[in-house]
């Protein structure tokens, strides 16, 4: 039971990683959004390289997804 | 409602049971997906170009623009040397594209939801793109782990780290792509569950906030399924850059 309990709180404890991902994230778009406003004529350059950011810095929460999978599910 | 399990959605069933020498090759769901989104993309790609028009339809500027989405992708990122590469991305784009796609009709399964088919895939990537820099480069492509106009004595320590992170291109190649369509079809599920449990309840009116989330999380699972095709097509282009033109 304590193992249980100890694999719930480990879970938990690696969904941390989302916090970097959250700052990432909003750095990202912060950027994007003020380069944008800066100069409205490189939006079609600059949404694709954007999108491209995001799905990398997503891609990083979603190791600590498996992380936290790997911990709950493994025997 | 006792036994919820969002994973069992991803379990292989096998459907022909093939055994050879003690290998299993039995013929699974998995791998009636993947002949289902090739027979998808060759029925779509056949039956929209068969006419040829020179003011196309409908359905012909739709193979048109995932024909140039790619070869543009390709110019842009790789140059004119990448242009012999161009049926390997295209084919790798629409095939990974198009099992997100089919895996998000509902009763369906979603093949690159399993590491294997994407680490697969990933690996035919790197080895194809080492491959093809050292038929260009010849031993001139170990340069590839050296950045130029770093000082030589860093050298220990840069060119270890630049080899794994090469050799770990396809391991985070192919963990992005099967993470987001775990974690988005575990999301889906988990939802769904949300929902059937509040409609046997005694809330059954708010049953309606999870379906919508549903409906609106499926919206974005669209946009992560056509986006990771995109991110992969893109980062194997990246990849051939550096094994063609040494940095």
């Amino acid at each position: 039971m304590e193992i249980g309990a100890a694999k719930m709180i480990g879970a938990g404890i690696a969904t941390f990683a989302l916090l970097g991902v959250g700052l990432a994230l909003g750095n990202i778009f912060s950027t994007l959004i003020s380069s944008i406003a800066r100069n409205p004529s490189a939006k079609n350059d600059l949404f694709p390289i954007g999108l491209l950011g995001f799905a990398l810095t997503e891609s990083i929460a979603l190791l600590a997804f498996i992380v936290a999978m790997l911990i709950l599910f493994s025997n | 409602m006792a036994n919820i399990d969002p994973l069992y959605q991803f379990k292989i069933k096998t459907l022909v049971p093939i055994h050879l020498g003690g290998v299993d090759l039995s013929f699974t769901n998995a791998s009636l997906f993947m002949l289902v989104t090739t027979a998808v993309i060759c029925l779509l790609t056949h039956f929209s170009t068969r006419k040829r028009c020179l003011i196309p339809g409908r359905f012909q500027v739709g193979a048109e623009s995932f024909f140039h989405f790619i070869a543009d992708m390709i110019k842009d990122y790789v140059g004119a040397e990448g242009v012999r590469f161009f049926p390997y991305i295209l084919s790798l784009f629409l095939f990974v594209l198009f099992g997100n796609l089919v895996g998000l009709i509902p009763y369906t399964f979603t093949f690159t939801s399993h590491i294997i088919v994407t680490f697969a895939l990933a690996s035919f990537v790197l080895v194809g793109v080492t491959v093809a820099g050292f038929s260009k480069h010849g031993a001139g492509f170990f340069k590839v782990f050296f950045p130029s106009g770093i000082p030589l004595y860093v050298a220990p320590l840069l060119v270890p780290v630049e080899i794994i992170s090469y050799l770990s291109r396809s391991i985070s190649l192919s963990v992005r792509l099967f993470a987001n369509m775990v974690a988005g079809h575990v999301m889906l599920k988990i939802f769904a569950y949300f929902a059937v449990l509040l409609a046997g309840s005694a809330f059954l009116p708010a049953a309606i906030l999870p379906t919508a989330l549903n409906v609106a999380i499926i919206g974005f699972e669209f946009l992560v399924a056509i986006l990771q095709a995109y991110v992969f097509a893109i980062l194997t282009c990246i990849y051939l850059n550096d094994a063609l033109n040494l940095h």
